[in-house]
């Protein structure tokens, strides 16, 4: 080590920061890119696994029962709607353990706000990770269903980024409610009264249109919904004008929940 | 009001490297930081010293912005906080009392990490691992998973993630809290060469040697508030003396000591097994029986804050 004296002075100023420093995300997200190296094969077989196993299970328990809802076959349709049950799982739960984990239990977070880096980066750059991975990992269930005679679509490539965009609202309801909850236990709840229902009145598995008209109308609300309906029409080469809404809802539910779980986080990480 | 002696030890014409303007911090109805005025000057290694609970870990934590004051005015080499907070981060090095290591990662994976954090550039990288690596003795383990490390390990790291991108100022909250003798040495030694090399040092402590022994000028908090601050032999001089009377026996003896020595007005305490009486140059013939020993830090620090240390 060797005195500085003048550097330090001398770059002061020099340029004036960003709220969202690039080299500030960069850095948060070098950490999560190390740490998936550890980790990447376990998750990458589960992402392969889980889709195989409910185009497995669905496909010859009610394949044989269904064979078309509405016009598509019923691997079409199981296999779109798993992508967003994928995005869906590999999202809001980093987003409620990683972050509460990192925080409470390593304090992983105060050690990197001590270092040039705010609340909104931090959290900013583990949701853009946990989606980025979504929107890849989302790609899976496609192939699977491929194997199982789904035909590619050069639209299936659009599905990364939906799976991006709905990954980034769940990460960051994830992160939303680790920020509130108080022990590790309460996600509990939050995984089955909020996430169950919202994965399966999605028309993920059975169209929404068969459920009660009040169920109906609560599932507009699920993003979710929006997601299966964009990856269905992305993945069989039916886009239409419709799928702008889709896509508006999904952003909307990105920009709300980003905002919330910095909001709330940041109440907490901050004394 | 903080009583001040001059530290005469340091440079006045720079700005200080730390100063905090009437700091006040609640949590709720506590009052965890009392109207605090504090200058660091640069260059120096400042002991914040204090019993638990006596606003110095908060003060760390309010001068990287993770605690936001209630009022007053506090700044980090010349930037204003905490607005320019993040600027502040750029150029310092922080060593958390808690161990906050990623405990999956391998000593070169979390100083590389770090190293980003702190915008080292991407050439300059890897030298500054392997010197970070080096200056906490952590070379032959450099691939090694944290959570395989020894205590002493882990805390040289995470001295050494504090320091990865130079800074010139390095807070230090307690750095050797729970520590072996051993350990404890080693990072004195490497605190010792920062300050040698002109690194400005913040370090709260509650272990009166460290401060004797690492800090050039010591300031005393208690209850969210300094209330002495100097160089430590000064610092003993106005509030121990030169010398200390201690006075060992039964405990019916040391109460009729202490009775003595309040009867005088002479300021004592007991100290472990034994009673002692301040400023035993002073004493007259009326000096009670005992062993006059050197007036030490620790005396000092009673007399200031009435607290016993460990």
């Amino acid at each position: 080590m060797s005195v500085q004296a003048d550097a330090p002075v001398a770059r002061a100023r020099a340029r004036p920061l960003r709220r969202l420093e690039p080299a500030a995300l960069a850095g948060v997200m070098s950490r999560d890119v190390v740490i998936f190296g550890r980790y990447w094969k376990a998750t990458t077989f589960s992402s392969i696994v889980q889709p195989t196993i409910y185009l497995l299970a669905f496909g010859l328990g009610f394949g044989t029962l269904v064979s078309h809802i509405g016009h598509l076959k019923y691997v079409e349709y199981v296999a779109t709607g798993v992508v967003a049950t994928a995005v869906l799982f590999s999202s809001a739960f980093p987003g409620m353990f990683n972050t509460f984990v990192r925080w409470q239990f390593q304090r992983t977070y105060d050690a990197m706000l001590a270092a040039p880096v705010d609340v909104e980066e931090l959290i900013t750059a583990e949701i853009l990770w946990i989606s980025l991975r979504a929107g890849v990992y989302g790609l899976a269930p496609l192939l699977v269903g491929i194997a199982f005679g789904l035909d590619p679509d050069p639209g299936m490539l659009l599905v990364a980024f939906i799976g991006f965009l709905t990954g980034f609202g769940f990460a960051s309801f994830g992160v939303l409610i680790a920020a509130v909850a108080k022990t590790i236990d309460n996600f509990n709840y939050v995984t089955s009264a909020v996430l169950t229902p919202l994965f399966l009145v999605a028309g993920t598995f059975f169209p929404v249109s068969a459920l009660p008209a009040g169920v109906r109308t609560v599932a507009q609300f699920n993003p979710l919904y929006h997601c299966v309906q964009l990856v269905r029409d992305a993945s069989l080469g039916s886009l239409q004008l419709s799928d702008l809404g889709h896509a508006a809802v999904l952003l909307a539910f990105a920009v709300l929940m980003w905002r919330l779980a910095i909001w709330q986080l940041s109440k907490r990480l901050i004394d | 009001m903080a009583q001040q002696l001059d530290p005469g030890t340091h440079e006045r014409a720079q700005p200080p490297a730390i100063s905090l303007r009437n700091v006040v911090k609640r949590f709720g109805s506590i009052v965890a930081v009392d109207g605090l005025n504090l200058a660091v000057p640069a260059g120096v290694c400042f002991g914040l010293l204090g019993p638990n609970g006596a606003g110095k870990s908060t003060t760390m934590r309010m001068l990287t912005a993770q605690a936001l004051a209630d009022s007053g005015e506090i700044e980090v080499l010349g930037y204003e906080l905490p607005r320019e907070s993040k600027r502040a981060r750029m150029e310092m090095g922080v060593v958390p009392q808690l161990d906050n290591l990623d405990v999956e990662l391998t000593c070169r994976q979390i100083l590389t990490v770090f190293a980003r954090l702190y915008r080292v550039p991407g050439g300059e990288r890897a030298d500054a691992v392997r010197r970070a690596l080096e200056l906490a003795n952590l070379g032959p383990r450099a691939d090694t998973i944290v959570r395989e490390l020894s205590g002493g390990m882990r805390r040289r790291l995470l001295v050494a993630r504090g320091l990865i991108h130079r800074p010139r100022l390095v807070l230090l909250d307690e750095p050797t809290v729970g520590l072996d003798p051993q350990v404890r040495q080693e990072l004195w030694t490497l605190i010792d060469g920062l300050r040698s090399e002109g690194v400005t040092v913040l370090m709260s402590t509650h272990y009166i040697e460290e401060a004797e022994r690492l800090a050039d000028v010591v300031a005393v908090m208690s209850q969210g508030k300094i209330v002495a601050e100097g160089a430590p032999a000064e610092l003993v001089r106005a509030y121990a003396g030169e010398q200390v009377l201690e006075i060992y026996g039964p405990p019916e003896q040391l109460a009729a000591a202490s009775d003595t020595a309040a009867r005088h007005g002479w300021q004592s305490r007991r100290s472990g097994p034994a009673l002692a009486i301040m400023r035993a140059e002073t004493l007259d013939g009326d000096a009670p029986e005992g062993v006059r020993r050197p007036a030490n830090l620790e005396d000092a620090f009673v007399a200031l804050t009435g607290e016993e240390i460990e």
